[in-house]
């Protein structure tokens, strides 16, 4: 355990430790102080990821409120990722990725349709992992919005031409989110296999929980 | 007055004698425009409606429907939900509106779709092209940061809780009020993804339209964007919308690109009877 490269940096107590297997759905509570490391294992594997207040699941993670209010698309070390109600939710209190996606959204059968072609109809999607998870607690289709993709790199050109392409991440690189309030965090381990958000090859991260 | 109006005969007269009165934000029933386009009789007419500077509206649209919006004085911020009329749990997705077309700048031939891959709406026409598909609706918060109020009740409402009033006129709430995009205000990314916004004040009467490829719920906002860094500015926002026929399978935005064909085809594939 202590040789652990993980775990560098971490100083509270280790409250939970889980890795989300490839294609899998993961939701945890991480309470107000408390800090998520989510560890890319293998590289360029976008973490789908939702929050919702613990208190009042209506109010969650709003993408369009934090770009506004950091004027930047991209989430690097020090945003805060703001809810429906303008507060923040969590920090991004350190990464060693350059920046991290939330203008990209998740997959879902139906946009792979769009993007790819009726073939993708069967395959498995982040939006039908965000419905497993979220439908457990109650939550259901209203209540998925515009995501974050950690490790994920979604680049908007001069022209407006916009896409999912090859990763910035690498194989141990990791985010760290420091919970500003009680928060469910949803997340997709992304099963996407038709672009070069996961490198053509899904796989596992994990998950720490540090007090 | 209070004492001619303690009898309910003089209170009644009173209310009626403000029949009639005509005030720039309104809307105009039976719809009447002097301006719709050629080929567009009077009898298509379907609303006509000067929405008010802060203000917002709410309204079901039928498939095939033209949505005309105009930024009379140049500085109106239309923020804009829509939902499936029949299964509002299918809204707008801008997410998926971007990315699926390749394209950050939503305009003329964009597609508005849905998180069902369907198309709710075309942008038909458009002679602005400052729209702003990523920073999103103010809110209580973010005006009163910014104006020291944000309230429906006070001087400087927010565009969220608009949203949610016009929202729940149609039975819907909190978790329905989704991310939006704010037409005739715009936004350009820039390479390390700082976001520059496209405040005007711009040329009066800009206008753009909006096909409707669904029935929809069509909900307006009409407040100041987000990043706008003015004391509170805006200025009315003119809504007209006729009857219009289902797109052809021929029409150039259906056929422009195989993500857009493939999204009409899931549309149309829900309306097969």
């Amino acid at each position: 355990m202590e040789n652990d490269p993980h775990l560098d940096g971490l100083t509270g107590p280790l409250l939970h430790d889980a890795i989300v297997a490839a294609r899998a759905p993961w939701r945890h509570r991480v309470n107000a102080g408390e800090t998520l490391r989510i560890i890319d294992l293998e590289g360029n594997q976008a973490v789908d990821f939702l929050l919702y207040a613990a208190d009042d699941d209506a109010e969650r993670y709003s993408a369009q409120d934090t770009i506004a209010a950091q004027a930047n698309i991209f989430l690097r070390t020090g945003t805060a990722l703001l809810s429906s109600e303008g507060r923040p939710m969590m920090t991004i209190a350190a990464t060693s990725v350059d920046y991290h996606d939330t203008i990209g959204g998740a997959c879902s059968c139906e946009s792979n349709s769009l993007r790819y072609g009726h073939h993708t109809k069967a395959q498995h999607s982040c939006v039908d992992n965000f419905l497993e998870a979220n439908l457990r607690d109650g939550r259901g289709k209203r209540d998925i919005v515009s995501n974050i993709n950690f490790f994920m790199n979604v680049p908007v050109e001069a022209d407006g031409a916009l896409g999912i392409v090859d990763g910035i991440s690498a194989p141990g690189l990791t985010v760290d989110l420091r919970a500003e309030m009680d928060v469910i965090v949803v997340v997709s381990n992304c099963p996407q296999i038709n672009n070069p958000c996961n490198g053509f090859n899904p796989t596992p991260v994990r998950m720490i929980v540090s007090a | 007055m209070s004492a001619v109006l303690a009898d309910p005969n003089a209170a009644r007269a009173h209310a009626r004698s403000m029949g009639g009165t005509v005030v720039e934000a309104m809307p105009t029933l039976p719809p009447r425009a002097e301006d719709q386009p050629a080929g567009v009789s009077p009898e298509d007419l379907l609303w006509e409606e000067t929405i008010a500077a802060g203000g917002y509206a709410s309204r079901m649209l039928a498939r095939g429907t033209r949505l005309r919006l105009i930024d009379l004085r140049g500085d109106a911020c239309a923020s804009l939900l829509l939902f499936n009329a029949a299964t509002p749990a299918e809204r707008l997705n801008i997410a998926d509106t971007v990315k699926v077309q390749w394209d950050a700048y939503p305009t003329a031939g964009s597609l508005l779709l849905s998180d069902m891959g369907r198309v709710l709406a075309s942008i038909e026409q458009d002679d602005a092209g400052t729209h702003d598909a990523f920073c999103g609706a103010s809110n209580a918060a973010s005006n009163q940061r910014r104006y020291g109020d944000g309230r429906n009740s006070g001087a400087c409402p927010n565009a969220r809780d608009r949203l949610l009033l016009g929202a729940a006129k149609h039975g819907l709430g909190r978790r329905d009020v989704h991310p939006c995009i704010n037409l005739f205000k715009g936004v350009r990314i820039a390479a390390d993804g700082a976001v520059a916004p496209q405040i005007g004040p711009f040329a009066p009467g800009r206008s753009l339209v909006l096909r409707a490829e669904m029935d929809l719920i069509v909900v307006l906002a009409n407040c100041p964007h987000v990043l706008d860094p003015r004391p509170w500015s805006v200025t009315p926002l003119r809504a007209t919308a006729w009857r219009g026929p289902v797109t052809a399978q021929d029409d150039p935005i259906r056929t422009a690109t195989p993500e857009r064909l493939r999204a009409f085809l899931n549309t149309e594939d829900l309306y097969r009877r």
